[in-house]
């Protein structure tokens, strides 16, 4: 999948994260959060799961959590990415 | 018995709601992706129902989705999340016909055939909102083998009749609910009440629960957590009521001991039906 434009998805409450892709020639996850310290590397496996799953090879992808549980971080990359790529059409087996 | 005392909305793109409404211990939670989503956000919240359905903690709790009509562009996409997200319900929102469920229920077919849900898996609900779905209820409740409850939506129907809702016994309210939950009777499917709005008028919910708990529905679709304590609460038989339940019960389990076909307690037989009724008093009061 590939990320053609800038596209957002999520909020800046609490136990969400506001995720904002772009277009790159390579991958860049940028992470910043309330709860860094403890679970800023759960954080990125969960980011870097889900963009593989979806078949990102390039795109800029910068999250601001908010204490999200990784479902919602999920949803959200997932959702950020899919209007980033400007695709309607989803392929459900990608989104476990 | 599956209890079903409260349904729980929880907005489909609140993900602070979605991450924590399981500790209010509602009997089932129904994430909303029709009206509580705006139309800009029904994509995210789509995903986020679907990724929230697969989280332990909702494993142990009914979880219903909302999904928008299927007339719409929203509502194949909704019911693709809800099955695959692994939903133990699907709510149709303003039911008129029994062929809006039987057209939902081929969708659903076709959806758990293409990924790997064992077919009938995924149960169905109806919510009535419009006359013409109160007069349709008997058929709509008996559309599909997938149909375990109706709910009656109370602000629709009303703009449908013309009135609005009062704060007395709710008289126009009367002929939709009885008719609704008759044919949730005759279809041996629940039947759940209609949303109380003000959620700062606990007294006002209460005398709607008590209405709707004469009457004999499972239970009301709620939109705040406190309801249903509140609704858990009222729900709960009597201490007088429970001894009696026990006491029916062990005069049946004792009668069958002793091979007798005919139960009495206190000189009044104990036929079939106030047998099953002791028992929904007891796995009430269980559940309380």
């Amino acid at each position: 999948m590939k990320i053609v434009k800038e596209a957002i998805a999520g909020t800046l409450e609490s136990s969400d994260l506001l995720v904002k892709v772009a277009p790159s020639d390579t991958r860049e996850i940028v992470i910043k959060s309330e709860v860094f310290k403890q679970f800023g590397k759960q954080i990125a496996r969960v980011v870097e799961e889900t963009l593989d799953q979806l078949s990102v090879k390039a795109g800029s992808v910068v999250i601001e959590d908010k204490g999200a549980l990784d479902c919602v971080i999920r949803a959200r990359v997932q959702a950020a990415t899919l209007r980033g790529s400007g695709s309607e059409d989803l392929d459900w087996r990608r989104l476990s | 018995m599956k209890l079903r005392r409260s349904m729980l909305f929880v907005p489909g793109d609140n993900a602070a709601m979605l991450s924590t409404s399981f500790i209010y211990k509602p009997d089932s939670i129904m994430f909303d992706l029709e009206d509580a989503v705006s139309p800009r956000e029904k994509d995210s919240a789509r995903l986020l129902v679907f990724q929230a359905l697969q989280h332990p903690v909702y494993r142990d709790i009914e979880t219903v989705v909302r999904i928008n009509s299927l007339s719409t562009e929203f509502g194949r996409k909704d019911l693709e999340a809800a099955i695959r997200g692994g939903a133990n319900v699907v709510r149709l929102p303003k039911t008129e016909s029994p062929e809006a469920i039987r057209e939902l229920d081929t969708h659903v077919t076709r959806i758990e055939i293409a990924c790997g849900r064992p077919v009938g898996d995924t149960k169905l609900m109806a919510a009535i909102e419009s006359a013409s779905g109160v007069v349709n209820a008997v058929a709509i409740a008996t559309a599909s083998p997938r149909m375990i409850a109706i709910a009656m939506a109370g602000f629709d129907y009303l703009v449908d009749m013309h009135t609005r809702r009062s704060d007395d016994w709710q008289p126009e309210l009367f002929y939709a609910r009885a008719a609704v939950l008759h044919a949730a009777r005759a279809a041996h499917i629940d039947a759940f009440d209609v949303v109380y709005g003000n959620v700062n008028d606990d007294e006002g919910f209460m005398r709607e629960v008590k209405i709707a708990k004469q009457l004999g529905f499972n239970g009301k679709s709620l939109i705040h957590p406190k309801q249903v304590y509140l609704l858990h609460r009222a729900y709960a038989p009597t201490q007088d009521e429970v001894d009696h339940a026990r006491r029916v019960i062990a005069a049946a389990e004792e009668a069958l001991r002793n091979g007798l076909g005919v139960v009495s307690l206190d000189g009044k037989m104990i036929d079939p039906p106030v047998l099953k009724e002791a028992e929904m008093t007891l796995q009430l009061a269980e559940a309380a």
